[in-house]
């Protein structure tokens, strides 16, 4: 792989999962998040390990490049974009719209599949589309399949720990499978769909230089951003709630793993009476 | 911004470097004025540049501005301001689209008194609570509190706005971003200026991939080093570049960096029945300690802001910030409009309250100082926000006035485009007022409410005279300051149980001394380690070094007060079990600062520094909601 990979990340940002959400009503029949527009916003947590991976392959394979093809309020991207562009080079594609995993999955899909259909220079042979297996907003995890029919990609990984660049130019790819075992396939060459499920590459430190040097195309991308209309296609809400939840704190010093996994394990027991 | 050859000279071979015009240290209000008000004059109404940048030949003058926090508009406040100075800058400002903000629109200030009897009230206090309590029917005490019939003009923010600044940052990021000629990078802690004999030539970020200490470890990458023609100062009370720049400079003659406090706030979203109208402004003093003032502003959207404030001068070694906010919002006066409501964030800051005597040099060769570390507080009205805020819109102004004339950003070249502008502004003159406000603290609470009304009542030609102590000075020993309530032998055994337990000895006293323990309801009233959870969690990203240092270890050895671990806001300072030297918790800290003025003693060698050191750190609250 000579000419190396064009890796195009698919991840928008999500409310930050640790804030209290709270759904609520919100225009047109679509559920909203309680006070959204004051929630601090991330990039989804599995496209963000989509993201470290994709430039870790770029770097590894000279000539590749990464693309962080992103549909969320733009303004909320321009603001994400402050802290993830420092993480690793990349060029932005923005789509302007509602994010969230109230709004239909192929029509976020068809517009997404759209705009990096649009990406100019882009070679479909080179193609790898990275992105999360589930997602923090949109826990159904078919988006990311969804814009590989769009492109009309039928290789699809849908639970990756580990990418490796082998050096004819193939891809051993690890995946999830069922009892906790792994599938490991051989991908001779691209276009590929890649959902990431974990990774095994930390997050990268801060680094201004990267993100000083994406900028450029940061703001460009965000003025070219074109709006999509996303609904929720076909879906009615009858009731939005999240899952009740109580908080039992307690500091404890110098406790043994296995006293505090025993302990955990009773709680969990003593609950489930 | 391009790579600087005199920069490769400065820095070691593996440190990276850039070159930019314009480096401001720190997005907070005072920055955001800054940045708002100089992206105005960047560029011609077609695009062109209308100020060339050095750094970058062709391109408009490269302003670039790093936040420590991971995000901006992290930091933790209610405001309520007069709103003059952002009003300036946004003359057609519609509050709606502010999140939360709203016009004020109802002010009340009460004295509260105490319906526990565990407060320290001397006896003129006492008596005066009697007097309150004795003839209450007619004097309107309802609820333990006694309302202020009138509401003195220098306390007044008729016409003024409250808002979140969290949400007030995050709306100024937006639109600044948006018009792509500043950029605001937040994640990005400054450590520490560069110098060039006393020339300011930039700044360096911190290193990552360091251990606690700060030595380089696995993944190390040095801190970047910014080139910039000028570095913006705008790092807050207790940032690590204003603290280096007094270090090296010093105060200027008769000034000091001695009186500060804490301020623990929260967010609260009120229930429907609530009656509370958006726009409703309470500041109370008297209680939980006399000296405590709290504050609580009712936003739109049902949601309220409300906190206390301990100042330095507080009477007692133990200053559980937390604890007091909770007997605070448990007070009768205050209860009754937090009822059915659920926390939703929380956050503590350090104020800077020297005001006008905390005023350090605001300009130097390559350097201009803005915001509440310049000193801009006014501490007679109580308002630091849009002071802040126009600081850094003065300094803009000067700023793109000095390049328009292609001039170096020499301390003259600054004192007359920027302090003299200051200097002439309608906020010096309200800050000349203030200068002595407050000094009747340093004697005690009546001294101090005696001052701050003359000294307003009179435009500062009156106040009550008292002598400045650095802030170390006023921490007692725990045996002094509950001597006659509890022996020093129970003390001592406190002390040693709370070692042993690695936490801190507060509740234990403040138990002793007849406070109850707060009822926990889990929803508004959360423990003190879930309230740093609910608050939108606390970030400390890997890599990282420690950046609160105990710098002499044989004086925090000797400390029997141990107050750092007491006032810690986030319970991210404890005692260590071995005794010693406390144990500090990057993964719990929040930045507040307050470890730095309430030790206990001195710096060897340094009798206006505390033995804490408080540098630059990543993360800190996670949360945009205050």
């Amino acid at each position: 792989m000579a000419a190396g990979f064009h890796i195009v990340v698919c991840g928008s940002l999500v409310p930050d999962p640790l804030q209290p959400l709270e759904p609520v009503a919100g225009s047109g029949g679509i559920p909203a998040l309680k006070n959204e527009s004051m929630l601090p916003s991330i990039l989804d947590p599995w496209a963000a390990i989509s993201l470290y991976e994709a430039a870790r392959l770029a770097k590894a394979v000279p000539g590749s490049k990464v693309f962080l093809a992103s549909l969320g309020p733009k303004a909320k991207l321009q603001q994400l974009m402050m802290t993830v562009a420092q993480k690793a080079p990349f060029e932005f594609v923005a789509v302007d719209g509602p994010a969230g995993g109230f709004f239909d999955a192929a029509e976020t899909a068809a517009a997404l599949g759209d705009a990096i259909g649009a990406i100019p220079g882009l070679d479909r042979s080179r193609l790898l589309l990275f992105g999360g297996c589930a997602s923090a907003g949109r826990d159904a995890g078919v988006t990311l399949g969804m814009i590989g029919e769009r492109l009309g990609i039928p290789d699809q990984f849908l639970a990756v720990d580990v990418v490796e660049a082998l050096p004819d130019g193939t891809l051993r790819i690890r995946e999830r499978v069922e009892g906790g075992r792994y599938l490991v396939s051989i991908l001779p060459a691209p276009p590929a769909v890649l959902a990431w499920s974990t990774g095994r590459n930390p997050e990268p430190p801060n680094s201004p230089q990267i993100g000083m040097a994406n900028m450029r195309g940061i703001l460009s991308a965000l003025q070219k951003a074109k709006s999509a209309k996303i609904g929720a296609g076909d879906a009615a809400f009858g009731k939005v709630e999240v899952p009740s939840l109580r908080r039992q704190t307690r500091i404890v010093r110098n406790t043994p793993s296995d006293t505090i996994a025993k302990e955990l394990a009773d709680w969990i027991r003593g609950e489930g009476k | 911004m391009s790579e600087s050859p005199a920069a490769s000279s400065l820095a070691s071979p593996e440190r990276p470097s850039v070159a930019v015009d314009v480096a401001c240290v720190g997005f907070g209000p005072a920055a955001a004025g800054f940045l708002e008000t100089i992206s105005r004059g960047l560029a011609n109404p077609d695009g062109t540049p209308r100020i060339q940048s050095r750094a970058m030949p062709g391109m408009p003058l490269q302003v670039l501005c790093y936040e420590r926090s991971d995000d901006v508009g992290f930091g933790v406040s209610g405001v309520v301001t007069r709103a003059r100075g952002i009003r300036a800058s946004f003359p057609d400002l519609d509050p709606a689209t502010i999140p939360t903000a709203c016009r004020v629109e109802h002010e009340e200030v009460a004295y509260l008194l105490d319906p526990i009897g565990a407060s320290r009230r001397g006896l003129l206090l006492r008596t005066k609570d009697a007097f309150l309590r004795t003839f209450a029917r007619i004097l309107g005490v309802r609820d333990h509190a006694f309302r202020l019939p009138w509401l003195p003009p220098f306390l007044r923010k008729d016409g003024g706005l409250t808002f979140s600044l969290g949400a007030f940052q995050q709306w100024n990021a937006a639109r600044l971003m948006g018009t792509g000629l500043v950029q605001i990078w937040p994640g990005s802690p400054v450590r520490e200026p560069l110098f060039e004999g006393d020339r300011v030539v930039g700044i360096r970020l911190a290193d990552q991939g360091v251990e606690k200490d700060g030595k380089p470890a696995a993944g190390f990458s040095p801190g970047m080093d910014v080139r910039a023609d000028l570095v913006v100062v705008a790092d807050g009370p207790v940032g690590p570049v204003g603290d280096a720049l007094n270090r090296r400079f010093g105060m200027p003659p008769g000034h000091h960096r001695r009186e500060w406090a804490i301020g623990m706030k929260a967010v609260a979203e009120l229930p429907e029945s609530s009656s509370l109208k958006p726009g409703t402004v309470l500041h109370t003093l008297g209680f939980p300690e006399p000296d405590a003032f709290g504050f609580l502003y009712a936003l739109s959207n049902r949601t309220v802001s409300f906190g206390i404030f301990l100042p330095s001068t507080f009477a007692l070694p133990v200053r559980a910030t937390y604890r007091y906010l909770q007997h605070w919002m448990a007070h009768p006066y205050i209860r009754r409009h937090l009822e059915g409501a659920t926390l939703r964030s929380w956050g503590a800051k350090t104020l800077y309250e020297s005001g006008r005597l905390g005023e350090p040099l605001l300009v130097d060769e390559g350097w201009a100082r803005i915001g509440e570390g310049s000193g801009s507080t006014n501490v007679l009205t109580n308002s630091g926000v849009d002071e802040a805020w126009t600081t850094g819109v003065l300094l803009a102004e000067g700023v793109l006035e000095i390049a328009a004339a292609g001039k170096p950003y020499t301390r003259e070249n600054l004192e007359a485009a920027y302090v003299r502008r200051r200097r002439t502004h309608p906020m010096d003159r309200e800050s000349r007022i203030a200068t002595h406000a407050r000094d009747g603290f340093r004697i005690g609470f009546i001294p101090g409410v005696v001052g701050t009304g003359l000294a307003g009542m009179t435009r500062g030609l009156l106040r009550v005279p008292a002598r400045s102590r650095p802030a170390h000075a006023f921490i007692r020993p725990l045996e002094e300051a509950y001597r006659g309530r509890i022996p020093a032998e129970e003390i001592e055994k406190m002390r040693r149980e709370a070692a042993a337990a690695g936490g801190s000895i507060h509740d234990a006293l403040m138990d002793r001394a007849g406070w109850p323990r707060p009822a926990l309801d889990g929803k508004l009233f959360v423990s003190h380690q879930d309230a740093l959870l609910l608050g939108g969690k606390v970030q400390a990203p890997a890599g990282f070094a420690d950046h609160v240092v105990f710098v002499d270890r044989a004086t925090c050895e000797a400390c029997t007060i141990k107050s750092c671990v007491e006032a810690c806001s986030a319970q991210a300072i404890t005692l260590a079990p071995e005794g010693g030297v406390p144990v500090f918790d990057r993964e719990k800290c929040i930045h507040c600062g307050g470890c730095i003025w309430n030790c206990a003693h001195p710096r060897p060698g340094d009798p206006e520094r505390s033995n804490v050191d408080f540098r630059a750190g990543a993360g800190g609250l996670h949360s945009a909601e205050n």
